[in-house]
This record gives C-alpha cells, sequence and structure tokens, in this order.
C-alpha cells in the first residue's frame, strides 16, 4: 500500500470525508487541479560575479587562501603562546578586567585557527563551487507491494520453519525464558546499589543516643566552637551544627551526611515577638533554633531578614515566618521548619537535649509513620 | 552614489547601526557616569556638638530630635557610631524618599562631618564603635598562614554570608523587594560594620558570634576573589547559570544563526 | 522571465554510473588505500550514490548541524577532561594554586576540576568549551525542534525521526545535569540536594529510591561516581546511537524543503553534498567549534573556584540550575505548597513535588513525541509531506507551538524569578505571583494572538497575489487622490504564496448504519470531528488562477475608468520612507 499514491479522501476506513466534498485533497504542487496555479519551475540560474569574472574568482580564491593562512597563524600562535605564555601572567582586558593572558591568548588563538578554516571553507564553497542547483527526484518511502509480500513470506517461512506455530511448548518455555533472564541482572544492579536503611531519615546527629544520651552542645558552623547563651545577641543568627560533628569530622567519615540533616540556624528574638507558645518554651530568652533543611526539597534556608523575622530558602522562595514557629507564607514548602528544642547547661552553653521531635528535610513517603 | 550609500540597505546595516549605537552610547555614559568620591586620608576630626548640629538639620525630621525614633525611622540610641558610619558613609542615609530599604547612594557629608554625626550618636547609648583598622585591613595572599586565613574567610562567607549576597558578593534577592545589596568595591570598614550593626534586614554578626579576627578573615577573602584574575574572562556578573543560559541563547545562537543566513545566502 | 531554467538532475548525474566503463579510460584509476578498501568492501558505488546526495540550502536546516557539532566538541573535549578529572567523593584537602581555598576540605572530584582550571595548562579553556558547547548543544536542539515543528516537518514519513529527537533532546539535557553535577561545588551540590528531594517525594518508593541513588544516606560518596558513568559512558553511547539513526533518516527520507518555483512534494533541489555540501557542513563544524572557543577564551563558564566545594549547610543566593533545567526549577517556584498532604496510615503525598519534578520531565517529552500522531489523526492525512508549511499557512499548529513555547518561558523565566527580583528592582513575590497568573493565562493569549496573526499573514499574502506588491511608489490624481502603485507578482514570485492547500475541516457523513442503528465508531468519529473542526474552522483560501484573472479584469476596469475621467497629471515617486 503506497498511501500517497492513492488520490482518494485521506481518511481510512472511517465517517469522516473531508468537507470539500469530492475527496480530492492534493498538495497543489501534484494537483494541478483546473483551478489551481501551475509550479513555474525553477527560476532562471543568475551567475554569480566569480563565474563570469576570472578577476572575481581569482580574488575569491585570494580570500579563501587568506583566510586559511590566518587560521595556520592562529594554529602557530597557539603553540608558542602554549610555551611562551607563564600560568600566572595576566593582563587588563576591557571588559574582563585582570584577564589570565594564558586562557585568552590560547583560547583566541585556538578559536581563529579553527575559525578560521570554516570561513574558508564555506566561503569556497559560496563563491568558486558550483552553485547550479540540482533536483533530485524522491521516491515513495514505502516498499514495493513485491518487496513487501516478499518479506512476509520470508518471515512467515522461517518462523513455520522453527515449528513456533505448531510446538507451543517451545513458544512458551523460549518466552519463559526470555522474559526471566533479565531478572538476576536487573536484580543485581538495583538490589546492590545502596543499603536502604530508610529509617535514617528520621535521625539525625541531634539524637541524644549519639552522645550517650547527653544533651548536645551546639557549635558554631565552620568553626565548631559552643555557644553561650549572652553570646546570641539580639538580631544575630548563628549557623550550627552538633558538637557530635566532630567525631565524624575528626574520622573524616560522614561529615556531609551528617551535616545533610543536622544543619541548624539559631536566632534570639524578642520573647514578645514569638507569637507561639511552644516555639517560646523550646528556645530560651528568644533564642530559638530550627532546622536549616528547607521541608521543600532540602536546601538550606538561611537568609535571615532581622527587620521582618523571614526566613527564606533560596532555591525556591520558601518564606517562613519566625514568629509563628516558622510557619510557611509563601512559596512551595508546606510544613514549617522542625524545631529543636535547646537549653542552657551548667557551663552557660547552649545545647538540645532531645534531638528533633519530626523528620527534618524534604518529605516523604513514611515521614509520619 | 558611494558605497555606503549602496550598502545600506544590508541586511546587517541594521544591526550594525544598532551595535555602533550602543558602543557610542556606552562609552560616552562611561565618561560621563559619576565617579565614586576619593575617600581623604587624613583621619577626620569628630566633634559631639557639631554631630548634634547636623543630626538636627539632616535626620531629626524622621529620627526624632533626641534620635529617640518616630514613626518614620527607628530610634538611634545604641546603635552605636559603627552603624553611623556604615549608614551615612554609604549613602544609605539620609535617604531621599521611603522605600523598602535604603540603596547604597552618593555620599552626602564629608568624613569629618560623618565622624561628628557618629560621635553624636555614639554619645546617646553604648554601642559598636567604628572598627579598628587591624581589623578592616585585608590580609594578602602569599604567606601560608594567610592563605589559609583567606580560605577560611571563604568558608565562613560561604556559611553565613553566601545564602543572601550570593558565592561572590554579587547580591540576592529577599522578599518583597528587598535584598542583600552586591559587595564589591565595598570598603572594607564598611562591611565590617554591616556586620557589626546589621543594618536593615541584615542579621547581626556580633563580635560574640564572629570574633573580629573571623570578620577580618571574611574581609580578606572578599577583597581577595576581587583582586583575583578572572581566570576564565568576563564573570557575566557573576549570577550563575541564568547570566550563562541568556548569553548562550543570545549572544552564541545569534553569531552562529548570522553565520547560517551568510552560509544559505547564494554570493554575490 | 518566462526562460524556465533546466537543472541537472541527480538522475543524470547517476545516469553516468552505468557508463562507468566508457569514463574510467579517461578517469584515474581507483587505487592505493581506496582501490584496496573497496576491494575489501565494494564501499565505492555507495560511496558516489551518498556523495551525489542533494540538500537544499537555508539556514534554518542548519539549526540541527549546530547541534550535532557542538555534540561532537563535548565528546572530543569530553575525553580530554576525562584524562584529568577524578570522579571521587573521597574528601582531600585542597593544595593547588588557587589561594582561597588552600586548606579547605573538598572531594577529589571537586580538587580534580580545580586542576583542571588552574594547574593543567589550556585545561580551563578545555573545560569552558565543553561546557560551552553543551550548552549551545540543548539550545540548538530546542531551535531546531522549534524549526521543525512550525514548518511540519514531523509530518509523515518523519514521524519516527521526531520521536528519535524527542528522545535525543531529553537525554541531552539529562545528560547536560549529570555533567553539570560532576565538579562537586557547592552550586551543582545544592542541585543534587533538590534532585534528592524530588526522589524523595515519590509516593512509596521515594526513600528507597533515593538511598539506591546515593547508595546510601544522601549526599554518600557514590553519587559522583555514578553519575560519572551515567555522563561519560551510558547516555553518550544511547546519544550517540540514536542521532546515527536520526542521521540515516535525514539520509533516507531526503531532506524536506522549503515551497519555491520548481520545488515539489516528489524532489529535493539544492546542491551535492560532495563538493559543496562537504565544504559548508564541514565548514559549519569549525565555525561553530572556533565561536564556542573564542567565546570561551573570554566568558567565564560555570567557575566552580568562586561556588567552592559543596556542602549542605551553605547556600548561594541565586541557586539555579543550567538553563534548560530551569523550566523544571521554575515550576517548582510556583506551586503553591498546599498540595502536599497526609492520607490515612500516615502517609504523606508531597503533591508539591512529585508531579513538577520526577513527573515533569517524561510528562512534557511525552507531549511533544506525540505530537505528529495527533495531528496525523486529527487531520487525517496519510500522504508523505516532503515540501514544508510555512508556519502562517498552518495557522493552528504554529498557534499551538507558540502557547506551548509560552508556556515552557514562563516556567523557565520562573527559575530566575530572584534575579529578575534584584535587576529590576521588584518584589519577588509579586513576580512569582505574576508567573502563576501568566502560566494560566499566558499560553491561551499566545494561542489566539498567534492564530490570528498567521490569518492576517495569510490574508496579506492574498491580497498581494490578487493586487500585486507595494511599489511605494505614489500617485497623485488630477483631482487630489493619491493612490499607491502596486506592481503584480511575476509567476515566480507569485508561486510561494498560492502552492499551499488549505485543508478543511473533516465532516461527519453518517452516524447510524443503514439499519438506523448508531454506529460504534461514531463517537470517536465526532471527536475527531470536533478537533478537525478547532484545527480548521478558520481559513483563509488561497488565490486560484480565476480569482487573480477576475482581480486584473476588476484592476483594468477600474484604471481605465479613471484614465476615462481624469488622465493623470502628476507622477510624483514618492520613495520609500
Amino acid at each position: 500500500m503506497n498511501d500517497n499514491q492513492t488520490t482518494a479522501a485521506p481518511v481510512e476506513g472511517s465517517a469522516l470525508v473531508p468537507a470539500s466534498g469530492d475527496g480530492q485533497v492534493l498538495p497543489a504542487s501534484l494537483a494541478a487541479g483546473p483551478d489551481t496555479f501551475e509550479n513555474p519551475g525553477l527560476p532562471p540560474h543568475v551567475h554569480r560575479a566569480a563565474d563570469i569574472d576570472p578577476a572575481a574568482a581569482k580574488r575569491a580564491e585570494r580570500q579563501v587562501a587568506t583566510m586559511f593562512a590566518i587560521s595556520m597563524l592562529g594554529a602557530l600562535a597557539f603553540v608558542v603562546a602554549y610555551f611562551a605564555i607563564r600560568d600566572e601572567a595576566t593582563f587588563f582586558l576591557p571588559g574582563v578586567g585582570k584577564a589570565s593572558t594564558q586562557n585568552v591568548v590560547l583560547g583566541l588563538s585556538l578559536g581563529v585557527s579553527i575559525l578560521f578554516i570554516g570561513l574558508g571553507a564555506v566561503h569556497w564553497a559560496k563563491t568558486l563551487m558550483s552553485d547550479e542547483e540540482v533536483v533530485e527526484e524522491r521516491h515513495v518511502q514505502a516498499s514495493s507491494p513485491e518487496s513487501r509480500a516478499d518479506a512476509v513470506a520470508v518471515v512467515s517461512d522461517g518462523v513455520d520453519s522453527t515449528g513456533l506455530t505448531r510446538r507451543p511448548l517451545l513458544k512458551y518455555s523460549l518466552g519463559g525464558a526470555l522474559g526471566l533472564f533479565a531478572l538476576p541482572l536487573g536484580l543485581q544492579v538495583v538490589g546492590s546499589l545502596g543499603p536502604v536503611t530508610v529509617g535514617e531519615l528520621k535521625e539525625t546527629l541531634w539524637d541524644p543516643e549519639n552522645n550517650n544520651g547527653q544533651p548536645i552542645r551546639l557549635m558554631r558552623d565552620p568553626e565548631m566552637t559552643p555557644i553561650k547563651l549572652e553570646e546570641v545577641t539580639n538580631g544575630s543568627v548563628f549557623h550550627v551544627m552538633p558538637e557530635t560533628l566532630q567525631h565524624s569530622i575528626d574520622e573524616r567519615k560522614h561529615v556531609l551526611e551528617g551535616k545533610a540533616k543536622a544543619a541548624v540556624i539559631l536566632i534570639r528574638l524578642n520573647p514578645d515577638d514569638i507569637k507561639v507558645q511552644k516555639a517560646r518554651d523550646w528556645g530560651v530568652d528568644g533564642v530559638v533554633a530550627y532546622s536549616k533543611i528547607c521541608t521543600h526539597v532540602g536546601c538550606a534556608v538561611g537568609l535571615y531578614e532581622q527587620q521582618t523575622h523571614h526566613l527564606l530558602c533560596p532555591c525556591h522562595q520558601s518564606t517562613f515566618d519566625l514568629t509563628e514557629d516558622c510557619k510557611v507564607i509563601f512559596g512551595p514548602a508546606k510544613r514549617p521548619l522542625p524545631q529543636l528544642k535547646i537549653t542552657v547547661d551548667d557551663e552557660g552553653y547552649l545545647v538540645a537535649p532531645e534531638g528533633f521531635a519530626e523528620a527534618v528535610g524534604p518529605s516523604f513517603w513514611e515521614r509520619k509513620r | 552614489m558611494n558605497a555606503l550609500a549602496a550598502r545600506r540597505r544590508h541586511p546587517a546595516a541594521i544591526a550594525l547601526l544598532i551595535l555602533v549605537g550602543l558602543l557610542i552610547t556606552g562609552g560616552a555614559y562611561s565618561f560621563i557616569a559619576p565617579k565614586d568620591a576619593n575617600a581623604s586620608a587624613a583621619a577626620p576630626t569628630a566633634s559631639v556638638e557639631e554631630g548634634k548640629t547636623l543630626f538636627l538639620g539632616n535626620c531629626a525630621s524622621c529620627h526624632g530630635t533626641n534620635a529617640q525614633g518616630t514613626a518614620s525611622g527607628p530610634s538611634l540610641v545604641g546603635v552605636g557610631a559603627a552603624a553611623v558610619d556604615f549608614q551615612v558613609g554609604t549613602g544609605r542615609m539620609p535617604m531621599a524618599q521611603p522605600a523598602v530599604q535604603a540603596p547604597r547612594n552618593a555620599v552626602k557629608f564629608d568624613e569629618d562631618e560623618i565622624a561628628s554625626l557618629a560621635a553624636y550618636v555614639a554619645s546617646l547609648g553604648p554601642g559598636p564603635g567604628v572598627p579598628d583598622e587591624e581589623y578592616t585591613t585585608p590580609l594578602e595572599a602569599g604567606t601560608e598562614e594567610n592563605n589559609h586565613a583567606i580560605a577560611e574567610g571563604g568558608e565562613i562567607f560561604r556559611v553565613n554570608c553566601a545564602m543572601c549576597h550570593n558565592f561572590a558578593g554579587a547580591g540576592g534577592a529577599l522578599t518583597r523587594g528587598k535584598y542583600a545589596p552586591g559587595l564589591e568595591g565595598v570598603d572594607p570598614k564598611h562591611i565590617y560594620e554591616a556586620m557589626v550593626t546589621g543594618p536593615q534586614s541584615m542579621p547581626v554578626f556580633s563580635d560574640t558570634n564572629l570574633d573580629p579576627e573571623a570578620k577580618q578573615k571574611v574581609i580578606s577573602y572578599l577583597k581577595a576573589q576581587e583582586d583575583a584574575t578572572n581566570v576564565g574572562g568576563m564573570t557575566l556578573g557573576n549570577l550563575g547559570p541564568v547570566s550563562e543560559g541568556l548569553f548562550a541563547w543570545v549572544f552564541m545562537l545569534g553569531i552562529l544563526i548570522g553565520a547560517a543566513v551568510w552560509l544559505g545566502k547564494k554570493a554575490a | 522571465m518566462s526562460a524556465t531554467y533546466q537543472p541537472r538532475h541527480a538522475a543524470e548525474l547517476r545516469d553516468g554510473d552505468r557508463a562507468a566503463e566508457q569514463r574510467q579510460a579517461g578517469q584515474k584509476p581507483l587505487g592505493g588505500i581506496a582501490g584496496w578498501l573497496d576491494d575489501r568492501t565494494g564501499a565505492a558505488k555507495g560511496t558516489s550514490y551518498l556523495l551525489k546526495k542533494v540538500f537544499p540550502d537555508h539556514w534554518s536546516f542548519m539549526l540541527g548541524e549546530i547541534a550535532m557539532y557542538s555534540m561532537i566538541i563535548c565528546l572530543l573535549t569530553g575525553v580530554f577532561l576525562t584524562f584529568w578529572f577524578v570522579p571521587s567523593q573521597a574528601q582531600v584537602v585542597y593544595d593547588g594554586s588557587y589561594v582561597p581555598l588552600q586548606g579547605v576540605v573538598v572531594s577529589d572530584a571537586y580538587r580534580s576540576t580545580l586542576a583542571i582550571s588552574f594547574d593543567i595548562r589550556g585545561g580551563l579553556l578545555i573545560r569552558q568549551i565543553h561546557h560551552w558547547a553543551a550548552l549551545i548543544f540543548v539550545v540548538a536542539v530546542f531551535v531546531h525542534m522549534a524549526r521543525v515543528f512550525f514548518t511540519g516537518a514531523f509530518r509523515k514519513p518523519r514521524e519516527i525521526n521526531w520521536v528519535f529527537g524527542t528522545i535525543l533532546s531529553l537525554l541531552a539535557a539529562i545528560e547536560g545535569f549529570a555533567g553539570y553535577s560532576l565538579p562537586d561545588d557547592l552550586l551543582s551540590g545544592t542541585g543534587i540536594r533538590a534532585m534528592n528531594g524530588f526522589v524523595q517525594s515519590a509516593p512509596v518508593i521515594g526513600s528507597y529510591m533515593s538511598y539506591f541513588f546515593f547508595g546510601g544516606a544522601f549526599p554518600g560518596e557514590s553519587i559522583i561516581p555514578r553519575l560519572y558513568s551515567v555522563h561519560v559512558l551510558l547516555i553518550p553511547a544511547i546519544l550517540v546511537a540514536l542521532f546515527t539513526a536520526h542521521i540515516l533518516l535525514v539520509f533516507v527520507h531526503k531532506h524536506t524543503q522549503y515551497p519555491g518555483p520548481g520545488r515539489t512534494n516528489n524532489n529535493v533541489v539544492g546542491y551535492p553534498f560532495m563538493p559543496v555540501y562537504i565544504a559548508k557542513a564541514g565548514g559549519f563544524f569549525f565555525i561553530v567549534f572556533g565561536v564556542i572557543a573564542l567565546v570561551s577564551a573570554v566568558v567565564t563558564i560555570n567557575p566552580i573556584w568562586a561556588y567552592g566545594p559543596y556542602d549542605p549547610s551553605p547556600v548561594t543566593a541565586g541557586s539555579q540550575p543550567d538553563w534548560y533545567m530551569g523550566f523544571a526549577d521554575g515550576a517548582l517556584r510556583l506551586v503553591p505548597g498546599w498540595l502536599e498532604f497526609e492520607s490515612w496510615g500516615g502517609f504523606t503525598w508531597s503533591m508539591n513535588i512529585f508531579p513538577f519534578s520526577l513527573i515533569l520531565l517524561p510528562a512534557m517529552w511525552t507531549l511533544i513525541g506525540i505530537y505528529p500522531f495527533v495531528e496525523k489523526w486529527v487531520t487525517g492525512d496519510n500522504r508523505e509531506h516532503h515540501l514544508l508549511d510555512r508556519p502562517r499557512n498552518a495557522p493552528t499548529r504554529t498557534a499551538i507551538g507558540v502557547a506551548g513555547i509560552v508556556m515552557y518561558a514562563v516556567l523557565m523565566f520562573a527559575a530566575g524569578n530572584d534575579l529578575m527580583a534584584i535587576k529590576l528592582h521588584l518584589s519577588i513575590n509579586d513576580i512569582t505571583n505574576a508567573l502563576r497568573l501568566l502560566f494560566f493565562i499566558g499560553p491561551p493569549i499566545a494561542f489566539w494572538i498567534t492564530k490570528r496573526i498567521c490569518l492576517s499573514l495569510q490574508r496579506a499574502d492574498r491580497q498581494k497575489v490578487l493586487h500585486g506588491r507595494e511599489t511605494g511608489t505614489i500617485w497623485r490624481h488630477a483631482d487630489g487622490r493619491f493612490e499607491e502603485i502596486h506592481a503584480p507578482l511575476s509567476p515566480l514570485e507569485r508561486w510561494s504564496l498560492v502552492q499551499h492547500e488549505v485543508a478543511e475541516p473533516l465532516q461527519l457523513t453518517h452516524e447510524v448504519d443503514a439499519n438506523g442503528v448508531a454506529r460504534p465508531a461514531a463517537r470517536k468519529e465526532r471527536l475527531r470531528a470536533k478537533f478537525s473542526n478547532f484545527y480548521f474552522r478558520d481559513r483563509v483560501p488561497t488565490v486560484t488562477p480565476s480569482e487573480l484573472e477576475a482581480a486584473h479584469h476588476e484592476h483594468e476596469t477600474h484604471d481605465s475608468q479613471v484614465e476615462a475621467a481624469h488622465a493623470p497629471e502628476a507622477i510624483e515617486p514618492a520613495g520609500r520612507p
């Protein structure tokens, strides 16, 4: 079936016809029907300057050769620059400022050597190679009916000779084997990709069992020094990590995994500004600590506006109101940032006695389970 | 008909004309644009009396005659000399008109006047003073000790500052039209003062949070970044992938399509 | 003008193949390496056939080549980069030459990327070429896709190639994201962090998927090596294979061409591969490479040294992915949070994340991929199309395309809402709300406007054919009237404006069969008729010769009347303004 040779209505076997009635919808180019224009044929060929004027051709030749010569110079310049320019050399380049001589010179010379090959080749093709248009005929994409019949015959003969149609046992057992062989491979790769200790999602380094049940000190990030209550002045913000992270840092193990869930922001507000009793209770004198990991997709929510007491996530602009227990007031996050309950230990340092009451960070299926 | 007139209808003519126009406008602007005032090196002389006079004349309408604050301006009791030096020294105060945030602006007072204003406000109540030059002098890269201090400053900067001011100090958006301003070209003293006083939306980084040495490291990191070679070339405003994408779409795709048009066009 | 130019036919060129023996005497014999090869492969026949293939000239046909070439540049420079890049998240102390990071604990991946940028001569240049080429690759893929869409080049027999192209563009974006993540800098790490959030948001299996991807808890030490395998092996292999099939199909189908005099649905008019297109296309590779290299010499891309190493605690203002992932990031910025809820059993449904991250990409690309089949079903057109549509002549399709682009652009701009806020001094909340609104009202408005513009352009074409082209010459008649002189179009000029067919909506003929029973297919057909009506309801007929004749006639009578009344006294060429 060569569809595009059929001149009938293009809708096969349906109750729809083109509204024109006679079903003759053809591209105008094919159907020079009674009242359509006729394709006027290719326009007359216009000769280029280089086709008729040997001087112009010579000029074009020289231009192309010049471009190739520039390319060669560029390549040579690259080689020279590669050895001649010191790594730390700089110069002033307008628009850039203090620029690295090496990168600029290597890049420009490389770019010129490559670009001018292209410019030369295209200019050559445009000016000197024949620009007489060539017409190639198209043929229907589909094979001829004979070829199709042939193909069908070959396949069905082949299937017949395997006996698949007559021996269902073979068919089903082969199907089963082919269906199952990928299973071990798939199982191996998926099964071994990682330990699936998803319960960890609800744990953080703030959990007291990481410190033999003792309250965990709040430490400055990245200095890892403890924080006294009176050091947290009004309007100031501390980025905080748990004391327990120090073990990981010392051993250089799971530092980032620990930080990824334990990052906390510590802020002092006027206690009267805090509108939620629980938030006030879990803090000390207006000093409150919240998880810094966004409940949306987990960016660090660090942008604290001192005057409005809003915390803003720079990734997707979820905005949390500190005075309302970090309720979401704008953006795509749903849940408030979890609060970390803090108190003061005997030496006056801020500590977290209990860890987070809920899972921190982005939502996941079994978060509340 | 001269050659120029003959080519005035060339498809590239408009593009070329716009380019030339832009270059001329840009070049002219860079000549006419106001230059930053150069600070004089001499130590300013301060006088509380003069400060009070200046205050009454320029600040009292919003901050109250005793700097106790009004509906249009906060109380200045206890903000310290550092706050005045920062706000007035960067031209943020006096504010031209009420806005969500006072923008950096041309400085309206000379050094002595600022020092006098600061002295007057400092006399109203204890607050952070203008920082010691010891901590506002950026550390020079070169020695291993200083290099590590600069790197530490970078770590402190990334944890405490980059979320608002962007990784390169190019500035960033806050809620409802407020923003963290860019830090490039800002006087180290003013960076220090901003940290201790927490102007506008910015939280306070008091000495108990970041000690003076840590602040100095942050300043040194910023200055080291500013002085660093732009190894890759133009920074596109240090705004990250957005400006890179825009550049690729507009500039690179534009050039490549231009090349394709040239390629597909019949030669003369 | 009437002399119709007789072009050479490729078939004529090929006829020469049969006369090879006659030619042999005068030609150089095939010897040397080529002869040796042909002895063993018989490649000469195929080669000569391929070299005579004809390609039409048009700048928009080079968009795909920009994509192809930038992909090749990425492959080439990517190989270079693998020599120095270390895909490991082992923590090391940086001691290279970039001062502001000396002594900082970083991952080996980040350290080695710094080394490429600072300590390996020319390394930064190669890195920047790689990244710029990657951006241009995806840009060119999308623009190429738009060209194919708006000209209807996806129609039969090219639907398969459209699907291949769709998959290629999706792979290009994923490949880009994987590569962007490899240096393990603060920005890309934040991106991976967000990706972890997307993965976790999947109902039921989210947490498990996250642990599978990261080989344990986020971030772990597995994700960079795994993304590395994906970036340098898995996706490039599929990309290259699919892209080869894509190109082969272009050869098999022969290139489409824009309508024009002498161009029909049954031919292709252009220049032979050898030598013209070898020079042009080959030369264009060097142009693309050269431009990217020049840009890489003077414009920074992805300054990972300034971002700093990845650490979950810090973050930078203006955290965005590379532009092609921007629309997904933007979608997440626009979605309101209340879509998340908890169901019975305490399960969390992150409907504020899951549908707009994990589902959005496959959904968008599926919509793109199935479009040719939808259009074919609606039009019922089963013919081969090798002549491109001018976008105005397919108003509904063009309008659908523009509406889709507007929707995409709204999401993409949303990803830059923070930068718009700071650069335009606007409130980020207002921008976000405006874009939320625009997401819903922008596409319908764009659809309507585009369709109207297309129809107007068609009407303008019609006017031009009927009444000629405006000459810019104004006549002043004796009675003071002014009239612009129109010059009739030559048949060559006219052809492009009258050659297209105007499809009409399909009409339902019989909903009941001969016995008066409702046909089971009728409901589907009714839907189809409705869609067809939507597509082709508004149309502008093409000019027919008889209409043109009538118009001429009218002009003549009009002119003779005018002349009879008052012969024009003054003729003033007003010139163009």
